[in-house]
């Protein structure tokens, strides 16, 4: 094969790859526009890709009608939260069936998941209950509890993959070394799982970020995160295609940008044991 | 490693610290309609006339809205200190005392003033549960000048067989222009809302006085049959997935000939800076079919506040706050008369300045023409126009809706529409121990 | 390698996460089972009685059961095929050497970030909407009618917008595998003279089949549950025609109310999705252990 031949190559792949793309990505992008125009060039016909008079107006009325920081915050604080605090359960827990499997590990693992398949309206009505005598109800932290537990299996098994593949020999060693279970996790496992624990890190907080059921019909005012911020654009009055654009922008441009930035690190543990 | 630990517990610790408490807060439930997105925009003058108290607006969408009410209110979650709702749950919810009654507010807010229509429908047993934000009806909107080119003349009082020759008659696929626009969208509050309104002046009903589902009857054939040949012939494409949102926003830039619907949307299809087509717009009663009633409903938007809160006083000040007098004249100072709340107070009406907006007098002579005690041309035992007010409504109208939307969309035809309609209402009712 | 010890202390690390799983799933659950036999309608509490079986006749018989049935497996499959062929293909495209890789991938990966609701609005008004949106805009240039796409396709609509939103993730994870492929048995088929095709065939595909699995897993827990996306653009119609299981339960206890019938619907969901599951833990367990 000749240099020019790959190069060739080269140029038809990279106008291939870059066409399909860009392809997928259109629907974003055209929102992204859609939000800088006017409601009247929003639907105009033939559509404007680029030659419209650009405007910030309708991030403003958005803004001017909904605490758009607030909601932000609250989704951060429940995503990061609800993370956190599943990574606190499911290291001991995916550690242990990692290590020191058990004859019914395999079981209760597909359990975990099984416990996915829930439909969350079944129980909403039981759940809505709970909250209310135990006063969870439009609190960060019963959304961060709720979210916790719907992602738990998902964290717990991502993180099992993992730690499998970690050869046992290091731990046995540094249990010669006289080293505590305790020490053993924090000092010998986790490092060496640190890909993995940050890609299931990431997943989950954009799991959480986008979960809109529970989150929707637990919170009012005090932790209604950017879920239920867009839930007030989905049908209102007149033209709203650039104010609706504007706030699908604004709701989904900070787990974008996050997402993008550290999608090195998502992809290099999002293999659940799949790649051996 | 062990900051790591550290800022893990501590970041866990952190996210688990409740929102910091305020002096007085309300927590407000509302709709996404203009005039609540207006309202939460004045709430300064609130504030500042009673202070130590804060408002917290939640506005979502209306389907999301009552579903999350309503869930709240029957639990007595009690996220809400103030509910928007409407003219449907009232009745209901203020026979099981969910609400507070609202006899008591000051005699500044001159009670007396709400339009009696209205009135009457927040009210039982003489306590009014629910303060009305705006009232509505429906009407006809028109474009002047397509039907003009089409060459006919709209009457102030319409029958059906003229609408439907005028919006054949407008129709101009080819340029876009369709000669009416009507709700196709599945929903109790949609397409239900519209064709159980349009249903009474063919002389339809839901329930014969003995509660068993009428949808095999005459009437009703001829009702959907006259509606989907009707947008065939004349309604723009994708009706079938068509709401009040989407056919305002079809009418505003220009597409529709003809739409019937809520009476507040004139003031958005007047309204120069959203629509195209402000300057051309005529209004109508809602159509006949010369049997007596007219195709038009009545609802109002309210404020209600739900029994058990701890805020009462303070919910109460703000309820009587945007539904006074004082704020009418707020929006008009702020907005113009032609975006005051609709519908609610009969000085309104009697104000010359008011009476200079165009779809003024029309919008009073379809609220004051619609009798939700006696809807149909039939005896029925419920009340209601474009819903009957029993618990179950809102469900079996909604599957209903999806029956008829299915229709619409040609996937079945009118006639097994209603025969689904038929069957499903009676397996529900049935189950609602209605009929054995 | 196992000691008591050792064993003693992984059960006590594996019980926080156990006991809150089993508390998450038992009591509502037990719950949803003892309102599923009483007639309870939220708007009318005080009332409940008890029922026995009425719930379920109702639910088990209602017509709208066995299409949402259908339609929950359409919708399923339809976008699992959709993911794991567009997957492999574009795992394949993404692996061949180009300019700018890294961009092209943060461009496939960007509909996995967009909130559900989101993505269900956009697609609805600014593309798919038969006036307004830009399919429209494209059939009236080259002089077509445009589509309605909600009204005489409406789940094939939503499987194509659940299908973009799931085509990175599974694009992610077969690319993974892909790359991890040994390059030196490829290159040996290579000099054999194996043809593409029968390279793909016999030694790529048999390498991401692990990874298929995993994509075909953790896709059918999450669509398993479709219901923003239906909510959204169709509310489940016309007629029935977009009405998944999920959002039939829902319709049943938050559109009607009627907790009971709800509940009864949400058992019946959780048994069909315990079928599923252990089906599907069936295959994985096969392949992963493999």
């Amino acid at each position: 094969m000749s240099n020019s031949n790959i190069d060739q190559r080269k140029i038809v792949f990279t106008i291939v790859a870059w066409s399909v793309g860009i392809l997928i990505f259109f629907p974003i992008l055209w929102t992204f526009l859609t939000s800088f125009k006017t409601e009247a060039e929003a639907i105009a016909s033939p559509p404007v890709f680029l030659g419209f008079d650009w405007t910030m107006e309708n991030y403003g009325e958005v803004q001017e009608r909904s605490n758009y920081f607030r909601h932000f915050w609250n989704s951060i604080v429940i995503s990061v939260g609800s993370t956190l605090l599943g990574l606190l359960i499911a290291i001991p827990a995916a550690w242990a069936m990692a290590f020191v499997p058990a004859k019914r590990t395999k079981d209760v693992l597909m359990w975990m998941l099984s416990t996915k398949m829930l439909p969350p309206v079944g129980v909403l009505i039981p759940i809505y209950l709970i909250f209310r005598d135990t006063g969870l109800l439009d609190t960060r932290t019963g959304l961060v509890l709720v979210l916790t537990m719907i992602n738990l299996p998902i964290i717990i098994w991502m993180l099992y993959t993992y730690f499998k593949e970690i050869p046992g020999e290091i731990l046995e060693a540094a249990r010669m070394d006289g080293a505590t279970l305790f020490a053993e996790i924090v000092h010998v496992l986790t490092p060496m799982a640190v890909p993995g624990i940050a890609s299931t890190l990431l997943l989950n907080i954009i799991l959480a970020w986008n979960e809109a059921f529970w989150t929707l019909n637990l919170s009012a005012a005090d932790a209604a995160p950017l879920t239920a911020f867009i839930a007030s654009y989905s049908s209102p009055e007149g033209l709203f295609y650039a104010k609706l654009s504007a706030a699908s922008t604004m709701a989904i441009a900070p787990i974008l940008i996050m997402g993008w930035f550290s999608q090195k690190q998502l992809v290099r543990g999002l293999t659940f044991g799949a790649v051996k | 490693m062990k900051k790591f630990t550290r800022a893990l517990i501590g970041a866990t610790i952190l996210s688990m610290i409740a929102a910091p408490a305020l002096a007085e807060t309300l927590t407000i439930a509302t709709v996404n309609n203009g005039d609540m997105v207006r309202m939460q925009k004045l709430t300064d003058d609130f504030t500042a006339k009673n202070p130590g108290i804060e408002l917290e607006w939640v506005t979502l969408e209306e389907n999301v809205l009552r579903q999350r009410v309503t869930t709240d209110v029957a639990t007595k979650g009690g996220q809400y200190d103030v509910m928007t709702i409407g003219t449907y749950e009232v009745p209901i919810w203020g026979q099981k005392g969910w609400l507070v009654s609202l006899n008591d507010l000051p005699a500044s807010y001159d009670i007396d003033d709400i339009l009696p229509a209205i009135r009457g429908g927040l009210t039982v047993d003489d306590n009014l549960y629910a303060a009305p934000f705006y009232g509505e009806s429906s009407m006809v909107m028109y474009r002047k000048d397509l039907m003009e080119k089409a060459g006919m003349e709209m009457p102030d009082a319409p029958t059906w067989d003229f609408i439907a020759k005028a919006a054949r008659a407008m129709t101009d696929k080819n340029n876009e222009i369709y000669g009416v626009c009507l709700r196709g969208k599945a929903g109790w509050g949609e397409n239900m809302a519209f064709l159980t309104a349009t249903s009474n002046s063919f002389g339809a009903k839901w329930f014969d006085m003995d509660w068993n589902p009428q949808f095999d009857s005459e009437p009703w054939k001829k009702t959907l049959n006259f509606y989907i040949d009707l947008m065939n012939d004349a309604g723009p494409p994708g009706a079938s997935s068509n709401g009040f949102n989407e056919n305002l926003a079809l009418f505003q830039s220009g597409k529709c000939g003809m739409w019937i619907d809520a009476t507040v949307a004139a003031s958005f299809v007047t309204d120069p800076e959203n629509s195209k087509v402000a300057d051309k717009v005529g209004f109508a009663l809602a159509p006949d079919a010369g049997l007596g009633k007219r195709g038009n409903w009545l609802w109002a938007w309210s404020l209600a506040i739900p029994a058990g809160t701890q805020k009462m006083e303070s919910a109460k000040k703000f309820v009587a706050w945007a539904t006074s007098k004082e704020y009418l004249d707020l929006v008009a100072a702020e907005e113009g008369w032609a975006n005051v709340p609709p519908g609610t107070r009969a000085s309104l009406y009697a104000n010359p300045e008011y009476a200079k907006v165009p779809f003024a007098k029309m919008t009073i002579d379809s609220i004051n023409s619609a009798d939700p005690k006696n809807p149909t041309v039939d005896p029925v035992p419920y009340v209601g126009v474009q819903f009957v007010a029993i618990p179950e409504f809102q469900g079996i109208a909604t599957s209903v809706g999806q029956q008829f939307s299915a229709a619409l969309a040609g996937n079945i035809t009118a006639d097994q529409a209603l025969s689904n309609a038929q069957a499903l209402t009676e397996r529900s009712m049935k189950k609602a121990g209605y009929i054995k | 390698m196992a000691t008591t010890h050792s064993r003693f202390a992984a059960r006590f690390m594996i019980s926080p996460a156990v006991i809150l799983l089993l508390g998450w799933m038992i009591i509502p659950l037990s719950m949803t089972i003892y309102f599923s036999f009483l007639n309870y309608n939220l708007l009318s509490p005080g009332m409940e009685e008890f029922i026995g079986f009425t719930n379920y006749e109702f639910f088990l018989t209602d017509p709208a059961f066995f299409a949402a049935l259908g339609n929950t497996i359409l919708l399923v499959v339809g976008v699992l095929l959709i993911t794991i062929v567009g997957g492999i293909a574009l795992a394949l495209l993404l692996d061949q050497p180009m300019w700018g890789q890294g961009i092209v991938r943060i461009l496939v990966i960007a509909p996995f970030f967009v909130m559900p609701t989101v993505s269900a609005l956009v697609w609805k008004n600014m593309f798919m909407n038969p006036v307004n949106g830009l399919f429209a805009h494209a059939a009236k240039a080259i002089g077509l009618q445009p589509f309605d796409f909600f009204a005489h396709a409406p789940l094939s609509s939503i499987i194509i917008i659940v299908a973009w939103q799931w085509l990175p993730f599974a694009t992610l994870i077969l690319l993974t595998a892909l790359q991890s492929l040994d390059q030196e048995q490829l290159e040996a088929a290579k000099m054999d003279g194996a043809r593409k095709v029968s390279r793909f065939v016999h030694i790529i595909l048999p390498h991401m089949s692990r990874a298929i699995t995993v994509v075909i897993l953790i896709q059918t827990i999450f669509l398993l549950s479709i219901f923003a996306e239906i909510l959204v653009t169709t509310n489940g119609g016309p007629g029935y025609a977009s009405t998944n299981i999920t959002y039939l339960v829902y319709a049943q206890s938050l559109l009607q109310f009627d907790v009971g019938g709800g509940s009864a619907g949400g058992i019946v969901a959780v048994i069909l999705a315990n079928i599923v599951a252990i089906f599907l833990m069936r295959m994985i367990g096969k392949n992963l252990e493999a």
